[in-house]
C-alpha cells in the first residue's frame, strides 16, 4: 500500500509511546543503573564500572545456565515446529471437526502458566500421577523430582503440550490462505504428496513459520513460571533456564549488581536473535 | 491414507486433553484420597474443594481480581493501540520504522527483567497492590502485540475506504468510529481476545506487583501450596476454575482464530 507522508500521525502513536516508554525505558534505566554499581542497602551506591558485566560473562553458572537454555529452546523447537505442520496438514478444512479442532486445541494456551506447572506437576508425580504411575508400571524408573533426565522430559513434554498449538493455529491459517487453484495444479501434473507439500503448501506457509519459529523462539527462550512450579529448576540446577536462574539472583539472593549485568546480556541475546528474525521476517513480506 | 488422517488430530487432543482431565479429576477428590490412592476417577466424588473456593474471599478475590486487572489490561491496550496502529498502517513519519521494532522489542524482554524494577517503580508511585498497577504493567508486552496485530488487519483494508468517506464529507473522528472500526471488528476482536489471553496467563508480573488487595487467583494458588501444605484437591479445583475463563473467551471467538492468526500475524 502507498503511504504518504505525514508527521502529524505521531500524534496518534504518542498514547502508545508513553504507555509503553513508562512500563520500558524507565525500569530498563534502573536496570541500567544497577548493572554499574555496587548497593550497600539504604540507597547508598558505589560505581563499579564494568565489573559485573566481566563478572557474569565469565562466571560458569551463567555459562551453565545459558547452555541449558539453548539446548532447551532448540529442542522445543525442533519438535514442536515438525510436530505442529504435521497436526496442521491432518486437520480438517471444513465440517463440524474444525470448530471442534480449534476449541480444543486452544485450550492449553489459555490456562495461566502457573496452573500449567501445577497440573503437569500433579499429573507427572510418581505414586500419584497418570504419567509418573503409568511410565512406572511399564517398567521405566521414573521420578522427575529426583532424576534430571526424567526432569527434562517432563519439562519438554509439558512444553510440547502447552504450545505445539500456536504453531498448529499459525500453520493451519496459513495453509488456509492456499487458493484450491494451487491444489487442482498440482493434481493435473500429478504431483506426489510430497511434492505438493514441498512445493505449493511450505513456500505459503513461510511467513507464517518465520512468525511460528520467532515467538516459539522469543518464548522458550524467556520461559520461567512453567518449569518453576514444576520443577523449581531442580534436581539440584538442571533445569534451571536462565529466567529461573536471573530471579534467584535478583530476588532470592539480592545480587542487584550481578543480576542486572545477566538481565542485560539476557536481554541483549534476545534482542539480536530477534532483529535477524525480523529482518528476515520484513524481507519475505517485501517480496511477496 | 486419505481415510485415516483424522486419527493425528484425534491423538493429539487426547494428549491434550490427558492433563486437564487428570486436574478435574483430582478436584473432585478428597486430599487425602489424591495422597493414598491411585484411580482413574474419584471413588468418594466430593465438592467440597468448590464449596471451599465459593465460600472463602481469599480464594473467590482472587478470581476478582485476576478478572478485573485483565479486562483493564485489554481495554487499555485496545484503546491506546487502535489510533497508532492506524497511522503504522496508513502513514509514513519519522522514525516510523523505528518505533515499530522498539515496540516490538518490548514483546521480546524477559519479564523476570523488569520483575524488581517494576516493583521499586511501582511501590515509589504508590499504585504497588492496585489492579491498575498490574494492568498497565501488562500493557509492556500486549501494546506492542495490540498495534502488531491491529495493524495488519487495518493494512487489509484498502485505503480508497478512506479517501471516498473524506469525499463524502466525512469528518476524521466520524470516519474512524462509523466506517473503520466496524469494518475492522473481527480484528478488534481478535487483538481483544489476545490482549486477554497474554493479561490471564500471565503471572510473574502480578505476583510481583500485589500484595493482598489486587492479588491475583494464580498467586493465591502458589501461596497456599507454600503454606498450608499440600491441599492437591483444593489447588486442583482452583486450578479447573482458573480453565473456565479462557474457555468462555475461545467459544466467543471460535470462528475468526485460524483467521486472526493469520492475517494478525501472531
Amino acid at each position: 500500500m502507498n503511504k504518504t507522508i505525514n508527521q502529524k500521525a505521531w500524534l496518534f502513536v504518542i498514547p502508545v509511546f508513553i504507555l509503553v516508554a513508562f512500563n520500558a525505558a524507565i525500569p530498563l534505566m534502573t536496570v541500567v543503573n544497577y548493572s554499574f554499581q555496587e548497593t550497600f542497602g539504604n540507597n547508598v551506591f558505589a560505581w563499579e564500572g564494568t565489573r559485573w558485566f566481566k563478572q557474569i560473562l565469565q562466571s560458569e553458572r551463567f555459562h551453565a545456565a545459558l547452555g541449558r537454555q539453548i539446548t532447551f529452546t532448540f529442542i522445543i523447537l525442533l519438535i514442536q515446529i515438525p510436530l505442529g505442520i504435521g497436526i496442521a496438514l491432518t486437520m480438517p478444512k471444513k465440517g463440524w471437526g474444525v470448530p471442534v479442532c480449534l476449541i480444543l486445541m486452544s485450550m492449553p494456551l489459555l490456562i495461566p502458566w502457573n496452573v500449567v506447572g501445577a497440573m503437569w506437576n500433579i499429573f507427572a508425580l510418581p505414586d500419584i500421577g497418570f504419567l509418573g504411575h503409568s511410565l512406572n508400571g511399564l517398567g521405566f524408573d521414573y521420578n522427575f523430582t529426583q532424576q534430571p533426565g526424567d526432569a527434562w522430559f517432563t519439562t519438554i513434554l509439558m512444553d510440547v503440550w502447552h504450545w505445539t498449538s500456536l504453531v498448529v493455529l499459525l500453520s493451519y491459517a496459513g495453509l488456509n490462505s492456499i487458493q484450491p487453484a494451487y491444489y487442482q495444479a498440482a493434481e493435473i501434473d500429478g504431483a506426489s504428496r510430497w511434492a505438493t507439500f514441498r512445493y505449493i503448501e511450505l513456500p505459503k506457509m513461510k511467513k507464517v513459520l518465520t512468525l511460528a519459529i520467532l515467538l516459539r523462539f522469543m518464548d522458550s527462550f524467556m520461559i520461567y513460571t512453567e518449569p518453576f512450579v514444576l520443577t523449581g529448576g531442580g534436581p539440584g540446577n538442571t533445569t534451571a533456564f536462565l529466567s529461573i536462574d536471573l530471579v534467584k539472583m535478583a530476588l532470592g539472593q539480592f545480587d542487584l549488581g550481578p543480576a542486572a549485568a545477566m538481565s542485560l546480556i539476557y536481554f541483549f541475546i534476545v534482542l539480536l536473535v530477534c532483529w535477524v528474525f525480523y529482518n528476515l521476517m520484513m524481507k519475505n513480506e517485501a517480496q511477496s | 491414507m486419505k481415510k485415516y488422517k483424522w486419527i493425528v488430530p484425534t491423538l493429539y487432543i487426547i494428549f491434550l486433553m490427558l492433563p486437564i482431565y487428570w486436574l478435574i479429576n483430582m478436584s473432585f477428590k478428597t486430599t487425602t484420597e489424591i495422597i493414598n490412592t491411585y484411580s482413574l476417577w474419584p471413588q468418594k466424588f466430593t465438592t467440597e474443594n468448590y464449596v471451599k473456593i465459593f465460600t472463602d474471599s481469599t480464594w473467590y478475590m482472587g478470581y476478582v481480581n485476576s478478572i478485573t486487572y485483565t479486562v483493564f489490561n485489554t481495554i487499555i491496550s485496545v484503546a491506546a493501540a487502535l489510533p497508532a496502529a492506524y497511522a503504522f498502517s496508513r502513514y509514513k513519519f519519522l522514525g516510523d520504522k523505528h518505533l515499530f521494532f522498539w515496540l516490538l522489542t518490548n514483546r521480546m524482554a524477559p519479564p523476570a527483567v523488569f520483575a524488581l524494577p517494576f516493583f521499586q517503580f511501582y511501590s515509589s508511585v504508590n499504585l504497588f497492590d492496585t489492579h491498575i498497577a498490574v494492568a498497565l504493567s501488562h500493557c509492556l508486552f500486549n501494546i506492542p502485540l495490540a498495534v502488531w496485530i491491529l495493524e495488519g488487519f487495518m493494512s487489509a483494508v484498502p485505503k480508497e475506504l478512506d479517501e471516498t468517506a473524506y469525499v463524502d464529507g466525512y469528518s476524521f473522528g466520524r470516519f474512524f468510529f462509523k466506517i473503520f472500526v466496524p469494518t475492522i471488528a473481527a480484528g478488534i476482536g481478535i487483538t481483544m481476545f489476545f490482549c486477554f489471553m497474554f493479561s490471564w496467563v500471565e503471572l510473574l508480573l502480578a505476583k510481583t506487583l500485589t500484595a493482598t488487595a489486587a492479588k491475583p487467583i494464580a498467586a493465591t494458588m502458589t501461596r497456599t501450596a507454600s503454606t498450608s501444605g499440600y491441599e492437591l484437591g483444593l489447588l486442583a479445583a482452583a486450578g479447573t476454575l482458573t480453565i473456565i475463563p479462557g474457555a468462555i473467551v475461545i467459544y466467543f471467538v471460535k470462528n475468526y482464530i485460524a483467521k486472526g492468526f493469520a492475517m494478525g500475524r501472531v
